[in-house]
């Protein structure tokens, strides 16, 4: 509950501040304390793909494009009370949405008991595999992973398309100084 | 003396952990936490890393850049060719059973092979679209 | 007491929401596009805790199948996360080199100052 906490305050960070660095650093930061929180709802394996991706190569990828497009500072304000009325509205909603739903960490909600007892049960008669989300990912929704292999692939190609190549500098337009 | 050299001292130490570390991962994903994506983020960073501290030339020239280009469709071809070879014995599309005259063996024959595709993929695209980034700004 | 039943109950609900819109509101709001990437990575993640929370048992383990335990959380909603964050991680790649392209194309990137120029021409 202390770590939720946190992240609600990194958050506030994250949209108040102006310095695109900064934004950068507070997101890894944020990504590590998102792992902590997957660590304590048990979920391993998700945890130590939170981190690896979102505190390492995502940090990295942005530095990149930081570097490329040499825009560390500042955006102007804009006239906000239109996106803050959505915002709130949404979250209106969505809270009324979940008053509903069943209390947090009980075992008897219908989520545990349709699919999941089979798959606890039959991963090591049928695989021999302890590791029970490795054997769904790979061999009873096999399929799926080779689906999401193939996106990896198409980012990486989309980025070598959209990127490689000589740079041609065309003259783009004066940037203008908006006053603030 | 110049100002990296404390960088330079840690990453020669740290680099061959990083790589048995990414390789644990992968082969312990059936006991533990782990499997084919961190593994493959786990070994693009290294090479990452590798690249920050040394230089974009010098880790080009240990990991070059044909053969990452080369690394990213690999491993998508490593896990569709293992649903076609259990075409070929006669099950359907992706089902390992039929492999190998056990099919509790061959269900964990077929799901170290495709996590090593998976290893394979991921690493080559980690490492292609950062060295396509920082190609690109000179 | 009640109210603190419910709060303890709903919690979790109630920060994912949060950063649900926070995550909204940054890419409505601001027009800076790598700014607007960040927000997008936030809504993201908390999509992610919005699965996975209903998937935990108090009193269980990690899905990893050992002797001593009998009680195990639920591993279906890890294996749609872990797809789930590996393809996030692929849209901001993308998203980054357009960001880039664009900043080569017409020198900025701050949304206001493009449509501006448009206007101009």
């Amino acid at each position: 509950m202390v770590l939720l906490t946190l992240l609600a305050a990194i958050t506030i960070g994250v949209v108040r501040l102006r310095n695109l660095f900064a934004v950068v650093v507070l997101g890894g930061i944020y990504s590590f304390l998102m792992a902590s929180v997957l660590i304590v709802l048990d979920a391993v394996d998700v945890a130590m793909t939170e981190a690896s991706v979102g505190a390492g190569i995502s940090t990295v990828l942005m530095l990149g494009a930081l570097y490329l497009t040499k825009t560390e500072e500042a955006e102007p304000v804009h006239k906000t009370l239109l996106p803050l009325f959505v915002a709130v509205t949404t979250a209106a909603v969505l809270i009324y949405g979940t008053a509903t739903l069943p209390p947090f960490g009980i075992a008897e909600t219908p989520v545990h008991l349709n699919v999941a007892p089979y798959y606890l049960e039959n991963s090591i008669p049928d695989t021999s595999v302890p590791n029970v989300v490795t054997s769904v990912l790979s061999s009873y929704r096999g399929y799926d992973t080779l689906g999401e292999t193939t996106v990896i692939f198409t980012a990486g190609i989309a980025v070598l398309m959209l990127l490689k190549g000589r740079r041609q500098v065309k003259p783009g337009p004066k940037r203008r100084r908006i006053s603030s | 003396m110049r100002l990296d050299v404390i960088f330079r001292v840690a990453a020669k130490i740290f680099i061959p952990f990083i790589l048995v570390f990414a390789l644990y991962v992968q082969f312990h994903g059936d006991f533990g936490p782990g499997g084919g994506f961190q593994a493959g983020v786990m070994a693009g960073a290294m090479v990452i890393f590798y690249a920050i501290i040394f230089g974009l030339e010098a880790a080009q020239r240990i990991v070059p850049p044909r053969l990452v280009e080369l690394m990213v469709p690999a491993g998508v071809a490593i896990f569709a060719g293992v649903g076609v070879v259990s075409l070929l014995f006669g099950g359907n599309y992706l089902d390992y059973s039929p492999i190998l005259h056990d099919p509790v063996h061959a269900q964990h024959i077929g799901i170290l092979l495709v996590e090593i595709g998976v290893l394979v993929t991921v690493s080559g695209t980690m490492v292609a679209i950062f060295y396509t980034f920082i190609g690109r700004g000179r | 007491m009640d109210v603190i039943k419910t709060v303890v109950e709903h919690y979790n609900h109630w920060i994912i929401i949060f950063l649900l819109v926070s995550g909204l509101y940054i890419v409505v709001a601001r027009g800076n596009m790598v700014k607007k990437l960040v927000g997008l990575g936030l809504f993201q993640t908390s999509v992610y805790l919005l699965y996975i929370t209903p998937g935990k048992i108090l009193g269980g383990t990690p899905p990893i199948i050992a002797e001593q335990y009998s009680v195990y959380s639920n591993p279906l909603p890890h294996v749609l996360i872990l797809t789930a964050i590996v393809v996030g991680v692929a849209t901001l790649a993308t998203g980054l080199a357009l960001v880039v392209r664009i900043n080569e194309a017409f020198g900025t990137i701050e949304e206001d100052e493009i449509f501006a120029g448009e206007e101009d021409e």
